[in-house]
Parts: C-alpha cells; structure tokens; sequence
C-alpha cells in the first residue's frame, strides 16, 4: 500500500497534497484525464458521478457531478482548463456548483487546481496544490457539511479491489 | 473567539520552526524560558517572544503559582488544528485509495500478459 496522502498548508490560501501511486506517470495521467478511467474512482462514498465530461486542452471546459445514492441530491464542480503538459501537469480553474445541497461555498472567484507528476522507479509522486481565492473559501471548503457525509465507507474501494483481483 | 479565528492563530503560531520546536520539547514536559532558550541559539527574550506567540495561539501555558514559571503544552489545540488537516486528508485520501485500486486494476492486465510471454 502507498503511503496516505500528505496535506500541509503552504499558504493562507492554499492546500497542498502529495501522495505516491505504484504505476507509471502515464497510467495516473489517464486516470486523472480520461473521464471514463475519472469517473471510477474520482468522487465521494455513496455518490455516483454520472457526470463527466473533460475537454482537455487549453481553454477546454470540463464538467463534473455526483448524485447521491441516498436521496438523489446533486453537486459537482465545473471549469476550465488552464495548462495541460501530458504526461506532467494539468492546471485548471475550478468553480463548484452546489446543486440541490442547499448550502453555497462563497461563489465567485475559482479555485486554481494544479496537479503535478513525476516518475522513479515506477512509483509516481503526484503534487495537487489547491489555490483559492481567499482564506474564507479554503477553510469553507472542508467545513461545509458536505465534507461529512464523504468520510463513510470504503465500499467502493473493497469492491474494485475484487475486480482487480 | 470563533473556530476559524483560534485556527488562524494556531497555524500562524506553527508556521515557525523555533516554534515548532519548542513545542516538540513541551510535549516531553514542561519548561522554563532558560531550559527552553538552552537547545537554541537564541537570546531569552527572543524565545519570550516565540512563547508570546504561542500562549496567544493557546498552543502553551504558563503555572503562574510556580516561582520558575514552567511553560506547558496545551494539547487541545494543536488537536484542533489537526483534526482540520485531518478531515481534508480523509476526503483526498479516500478519492486516492479508489485510484490506488483503479491503478492496480488497469496494471494486472498488461503484466500478466508479460508473465506468461516469459
């Protein structure tokens, strides 16, 4: 198993975090930039993603949306993209749709997501670095209620576990 | 003082390595400012100033009843600032166990096949 994910905070602003995949750069890429490779693991426990759509590119848009298997409410996150670098770095501007989850995340600004890669030994590091537009909409981020309801099971990693094996 | 307000001056406290390292000596016991000012090359006010810090995160405390004035860790605190990370680490790593799996499941494939060319 890799090593959890790291979170250090860099700046008021910003979230950072860093985790190891045992796989080549190029297969993470594809996970990160094929909507159908996205759609598998991308989201949160007990939501599906039946939306996902990824123009990548420079300027391409992208769009991104979970339901909840529970009771049917929806939320995702949509924007475009800044800098695409194949295999290495996609940046993109991120802005979240609350959906039908009747709270809001302050609007306005996106959040600038940048995702970096890098290879040894078959072992990729991958660099995400979260820059929002204020001190607010970081620390509203995590402290929405939505961020509870994504920390339950881990069903849907046991079962592409058995489907790998 | 609100949540956000305490975190603020929690991380701003932590964002220093003197202070952070002062703070990994309290967590062994506690100290006076001489014992603390000892390990680092650094005056007794400058420290004093680092613990002003700190005491105003409510990361430490001081036993005013005592003549030496012993700083002591405030757990409570630093709890707090960690469950924050803590929480933002569970959703990112829960996305990335998926990944984990998804990788795994994308790499069998292929390497069984080479397996069995040898």
């Amino acid at each position: 198993m890799p090593k959890p994910a790291e979170v250090t905070l860099p700046s008021d602003r910003e979230v950072r975090v860093i985790r190891t995949f045992n796989a080549p750069r190029q297969l993470v890429w594809d996970a990160h930039t094929k909507p159908e490779l996205v759609q598998k693991w991308q989201g949160y426990d007990g939501w599906d993603m039946p939306v996902c759509d990824m123009d990548v590119r420079v300027g391409g848009k992208y769009k991104w949306q979970w339901r909840s298997r529970e009771d049917g409410k929806q939320f995702g996150f949509f924007g475009t993209f800044t800098e695409v670098n194949s295999p290495s770095k996609i940046v993109h501007e991120q802005y979240y749709d609350p959906g039908d989850m009747g709270f809001a995340m302050p609007a306005g600004d996106p959040c600038i997501v940048s995702l970096e890669l890098s290879e040894q030994n078959g072992v990729t590091t991958l660099v995400c670095n979260l820059t929002f537009a204020s001190k607010e909409a970081r620390d509203g981020a995590v402290s929405t209620g939505m961020t509870d309801g994504m920390e339950h099971s881990y069903a849907r990693l046991d079962d592409m576990f058995k489907a790998a094996a | 003082m609100q949540a956000s307000e305490r975190l603020d001056l929690t991380f701003a406290a932590l964002a220093d390595p003197t202070r952070r390292a002062i703070l990994a000596r309290l967590a062994t016991g506690e100290a006076t400012v001489t014992e603390l000012a000892e390990p680092f090359e650094m005056s007794q006010p400058a420290i004093s100033k680092h613990l002003k810090v700190l005491e105003r995160a409510g990361l430490i405390s001081m036993d005013v009843d005592a003549q030496r004035r012993p700083r002591k860790l405030e757990p409570k605190r630093l709890e707090e600032a960690v469950d924050w990370i803590e929480r933002y680490r569970e959703i990112f790593e829960q996305n990335y166990q998926r990944l984990d799996a998804l990788l795994e499941e994308l790499q069998v494939k292929p390497s069984k096949r080479k397996r069995t060319k040898k």
